[in-house]
């Protein structure tokens, strides 16, 4: 009993002490950052303290501008990604599952992931234009590949027990691919997913480098050309809360879910 | 063609004695069957010619050392791997592919870990187009029947080796198969829940009269359960000896003609397994 009651006291400071340290050392940081800030090394349109890139955010999101540029890069985002989830878990599943597309495509598609995707952007601008489509292309090429590999991935490391047992109880063609296959490649298949995620944001934000229309990426832009880098890190610091916010609200329960069904340990 | 026939019949049975679950098995020949595995390292002679009839309601151990081709036969049997020669007849219809007649369970149980037990149970029946409700209703009485009531929610890996044999065992049951090919179910299970799930499958097997064919390696399990045991030979396999086990039911692994009786058949298995280089010269 008093050995029960020792332990979860253990449990519950060790998952407490990694937030109060991780507290200590981002208050230590900005501290840090102020005092660097202060010291005049630096002009302050070069290197602003963290109250003036918090009141540059706070501004640009009063004025209706930061909260546009979200949705419009977001929403770039959303379109490129599900067509690339569509793309890839088709491709993903033919390729995994057929020995000929895997020889053939599995190896184009290999050899094109190691290109990084914003590559793609001067071949899409000659395409398409300095358009929404230009940018959309940039995020599909960086999120299929690794969305199609992941898939492929599950699908090849499949027990084949599975399959067996459910050939056996009668699932055949869809009801096979949508009840047994993908699901029991889904450790893999997410594991793609995220890393296209993260491929596509990237690709994402340096291609807007470049485009006129408002967007994050093009925020950053007009901070430079403003030669206003509280606006540069403003913007920073929204894409780095975007980034973090997805992964968390979003991977986090989907990854915790399987975790907790299949009996993974982290 | 005459696989459509075999499954639709299932069908309507699984639909129609539901409620008793008293439907019998169906009787496998086995003409000819062997099996040779082509693969980078050339051929491998998996399985000897077998020929073996087995009744409806019949208890068979396939009894040998490992690798002797016996799970390869069951495969063939449940149409999931083809022969390399001869044919097997379910309940006088040739098999040409899986079917929900013919059920196989795996020594991995292979339940699915993406689904919880209830939804595991209900997964053949769903395969079949059984209603929702229905299938329910039918998953709840075979996870009773195995003696895991409460455990509807839980996930694979929170199950013991032996409550997973179980839940295979009622997902199994559920699609009310005829036959029950066991693969070394109960092989990587402790003795103690090995006897108990022993005792659970004979009861379960004296009250639906199915079809088993058993594989084993373990001669008393064999001996205990089956009601023909036949001894194999090491690779490449082929049937060496045929036992009738004619001991009444229930048996107890205590029982001293039981004992003497896996006794003769371990003899039978040694000589195999010893004899099996000279078997080899002489083909």
């Amino acid at each position: 009993m008093a050995k029960a009651v020792d332990f979860s006291q253990r449990v519950s400071r060790a998952s407490f002490a990694p937030w109060l340290r991780r507290i200590l050392f981002f208050a230590a940081l900005l501290m840090l950052w102020q005092v660097i800030a202060m010291s005049g090394i630096w002009p302050d349109y070069l290197f602003p303290g963290p109250f003036a890139v918090l009141s540059a955010i706070i501004t640009g999101f009063s004025n209706g501008l930061y909260l546009q540029a979200v949705g419009v890069s977001l929403s770039r985002l959303a379109i490129g990604y599900s067509i690339s989830l569509v793309v890839g878990l088709v491709l993903g599943l033919l390729i995994g599952r057929n020995r000929i597309l895997e020889e053939t495509v599995g190896s184009l598609i290999l050899g094109l992931q190691a290109l990084p995707s914003v590559c793609w952007l001067p071949l899409a601008i000659l395409w398409f234009g300095l358009s929404e489509r230009a940018i959309i292309f940039v995020v599909i090429m960086g999120a299929l590949f690794s969305i199609t590999l992941g898939v492929d991935a599950g699908v090849k490391n499949t027990n084949p027990i599975y399959l067996k047992a459910a050939r056996n109880m009668g699932a055949r063609n869809v009801a096979l691919y949508s009840q047994v296959i993908l699901p029991a490649a889904l450790p893999a298949i997410i594991n793609g997913l995220k890393q296209g995620w993260t491929f596509a944001w990237r690709s994402l934000m340096a291609g807007e480098l470049i485009f006129f229309t408002l967007s994050l990426g093009n925020l950053l832009q007009t901070g430079r050309d403003l030669n206003d880098a509280s606006q540069v890190m403003a913007v920073m610091v929204v894409i780095i809360i975007i980034g973090v916010a997805i992964d968390v609200l979003i991977f986090g329960p989907i990854e915790r879910n399987v975790r907790d069904r299949w009996g993974l340990s982290r | 063609m005459s696989y459509q026939v075999t499954l639709s019949q299932s069908r309507n049975e699984a639909g129609s004695d539901r409620g008793s679950g008293s439907y019998g098995g169906i009787s496998l020949q086995i003409e000819n069957v062997s099996k040779v595995f082509t693969g980078r390292a050339g051929t491998v002679e998996a399985l000897r010619p077998v020929n073996l009839t087995i009744e409806a309601g019949e208890f068979v151990c396939l009894l040998g050392p490992s690798g002797c081709g016996k799970s390869t036969l069951l495969s063939i049997i449940a149409g999931l791997e083809p022969a390399t020669t001869g044919s097997v007849m379910a309940d006088g219809r040739n098999v040409q592919g899986p079917g929900t007649d013919r059920v196989l369970l795996f020594q991995e149980a292979a339940l699915f870990p993406w689904l919880d037990v209830q939804h595991n149970v209900e997964f053949g029946l769903r395969q079949l187009g059984t209603p929702a409700a229905e299938r329910r209703a039918l998953a709840r009485r075979f996870l009773e029947l195995v003696h895991l009531k409460g455990f509807e929610r839980s996930y694979v890996h929170q199950l013991s080796g032996g409550m997973r044999q179980r839940v295979a065992i009622a997902r199994a049951l559920a699609i009310n198969p005829a036959v029950l090919l066991m693969d070394e179910p109960f092989g990587a299970l402790d003795a103690l829940t090995r006897d108990r799930l022993h005792t659970e499958l004979e009861t379960i097997w004296s009250s639906t009269r199915k079809t088993v064919v058993f594989v084993t390696h373990n001669v008393r399990e064999a001996v205990a359960l089956g009601d023909r045991v036949l001894v194999f030979s090491p690779r490449p396999g082929r049937i060496v000896r045929e036992f009738r086990i004619d001991l009444p039911r229930p048996r107890s692994l205590e029982d001293h003609s039981l004992v003497d009786e896996s006794a003769e058949i371990l003899t039978v298995l040694r000589e195999a397994i010893g004899e099996h280089e000279g078997e080899d010269e002489n083909g």
